[in-house]
């Protein structure tokens, strides 16, 4: 497949401005992105790609995607090279529209660096009033109030508690499940198999969380490598091929509706199973970011390996531990007990599932004849803003 | 950093300076003067949070400020214990107006939030900046 002739630049707008005493970079984004829609005869909502640099204040494209009020965006790319970053995205773009991943992309650039440039704390550079910030347009209503991954996640699972009756103990089953699967890794942080006591009775950090509720903090790291079908024949190891994928934001937009009930997985899941042709029931073993437990709980109602509001019911009894339940899940001991490499659990969520999808995984824990595996992850916040992957890979016969 | 289980009777939290930009400073001007605004677009009619020029429901470039009394309930919240200045909360309050935000709960016991309890704005000085909201039991 090329991209050669399928995907057309319809759109296109130059900032009037040479000097912006008066606007943040964000809203100088945001006349962009309206610029180059009205141009095009397009609207904000018919956007499903956004595309970015770090010109673009916050945190990746989500800053920027909840600023403008983006609601239908499946693809996004944050891409940075510099000053040749839009051309980049632009190429990223066509090969997205080629794959059928979006249909309306929409890439943007904005700064001051004549008012201070984009800077948090700057603006002293200028004539734009001193001593304000340029920065993510959220963080001076966000950033004050000792928001951590603790007690964002705890929030969330207040509210899960509250709306669907979940308990703590339900939660600790998820931690149980982990555990008794890093007894075997030896490289596991976190080795020892613990109990739903243990869990429910260790302290308290971020009401509802426990010390035993959150992930373990690591060193480390790791890395994949893609190929073509080509060169995969060529290889002497199994061959593990992509079969879908997807992705979604979840920001705030404009506070109206928020629901921590939820995560981007309602929207990335079924991306990733409609492209992939298969159905939560067909998946043999689940990589789940499990920043904490109640990461785990609504990620897997989301994607629909159970209905939303009966996570607890579903992960209790062990129905995570493989060779027990029905839905094994991060058998390395996850992010809970083996590794959580920078704080960023994504790529070892896909490790774990290629070596089950090989066979390779620990032999007490190696789900049998697992050809198709799904991993999923959230970056950011679930109690904030965050981003959403799934991917499905099977393993070739 | 210590870790401290022991509750206060009340919570409260050092808040370090908000990052104003062009696009807050009218809130935070405001939040000197103890008046609590948020935005509403007069195109579609809604109001939003947190404060933009832009309305994240349609679009439009035509938002005002507007003055709220600052009251609503508790969504949802989580007493941070593992802090060096004592248990905090943070939370976010569904605006009377509709909007939900993120902030800190005050002048109450860890024990006692409760989702769904009402709660009303106070304005709290910040370490070198202006004064953020933060809300107390109405």
């Amino acid at each position: 497949m090329s991209i050669k002739g399928q995907a057309y630049v319809m759109g296109a707008y130059e900032h009037p401005t040479r000097d912006a005493p008066d606007k943040t970079t964000a809203q100088l984004h945001a006349e962009c992105a309206r610029g180059a829609l009205d141009d095009a005869g397009l609207s904000f909502d018919d956007v499903d790609a956004y595309f970015c640099a770090g010109d673009a204040p916050g945190f990746g494209a989500m800053s920027m995607i909840d600023y403008m009020g983006l609601r239908n965006i499946r693809h996004m790319d944050t891409t940075e090279t510099g000053g040749s970053s839009y051309l980049v995205h632009l190429g990223h773009a066509a090969q997205a529209i080629a794959a059928g991943k979006c249909q309306v992309a929409l890439i943007t650039l904005a700064g001051r660096p004549r008012n201070g440039g984009n800077r948090p704390g700057a603006g002293g550079g200028g004539r734009a009033p001193t001593g304000l910030s340029d920065g993510a347009p959220e963080a001076g209503f966000e950033s004050i109030y000792g928001g951590s991954t603790h007690n964002t996640y705890g929030m969330c699972a207040m509210r899960h508690m509250y709306e669907y009756g979940t308990t703590s103990e339900q939660l600790a089953w998820i931690k149980v499940a982990a555990s008794h699967h890093a007894q075997w890794n030896a490289h596991a942080f976190l080795k020892n198999v613990v109990t739903v006591e243990e869990v429910v009775n260790s302290r308290m950090i971020a009401d509802p969380l426990h010390l035993l509720d959150c992930c373990v903090v690591t060193d480390g790291g790791g890395a994949v490598v893609v190929t073509s079908p080509q060169v995969a024949r060529s290889l002497k190891r199994p061959k593990v091929r992509v079969l879908g994928a997807g992705e979604a934001p979840k920001v705030q937009q404009g506070g109206r509706g928020l629901d921590l009930t939820y995560s981007g997985a309602v929207w990335s899941g079924p991306r990733a199973f409609e492209e992939a042709g298969v159905t939560p029931a067909d998946i043999k073993y689940v990589s789940i970011y499990d920043s904490f437990t109640i990461t785990v709980l609504m990620q897997l109602e989301d994607l629909g390996f159970c209905k939303k509001g009966e996570g607890g019911r579903f992960v209790a009894d062990g129905n995570l531990i493989s060779g027990v339940g029905k839905l094994p899940f991060n058998t390395d001991g996850g992010g809970l007990c083996n590794n959580h490499p920078t704080n960023r659990g994504g790529m070892t969520k896909i490790i774990e599932a290629v070596r089950q999808a090989r066979g390779e995984a620990h032999p007490k824990v190696q789900v049998p004849s697992c050809d198709l595996v799904l991993a999923h992850g959230t970056g950011g916040s679930l109690g904030v803003r965050h981003g959403s992957a799934t991917v499905i890979l099977e393993r070739e016969a | 950093m210590s870790d401290t289980q022991e509750a206060p009777a009340l919570m409260s939290r050092p808040l370090p300076a908000p990052a104003v930009t062009l696009e807050s400073k009218p809130f935070f001007d405001a939040a000197a003067e103890g008046r609590f605004l948020i935005k509403r677009c007069t195109a579609c009619g809604e109001a939003h949070w947190y404060p933009r020029s832009v309305c994240p429901h349609c679009h439009s470039p035509e938002t005002v400020w507007e003055e709220s009394p600052g009251t609503g309930v508790i969504y949802t919240y989580s007493v941070m214990w593992r802090s060096p200045t004592g248990p905090y909360a943070i939370g976010y309050v569904t605006l009377d107006e509709g909007p939900a935000m993120l902030t800190n709960f005050v002048d109450v016991a860890p024990d006692g939030l409760s989702i769904g309890m009402r709660v009303k704005v106070k304005f709290q000085p910040t370490e070198g900046g202006p004064p953020a909201p933060v809300f107390a039991p109405a």
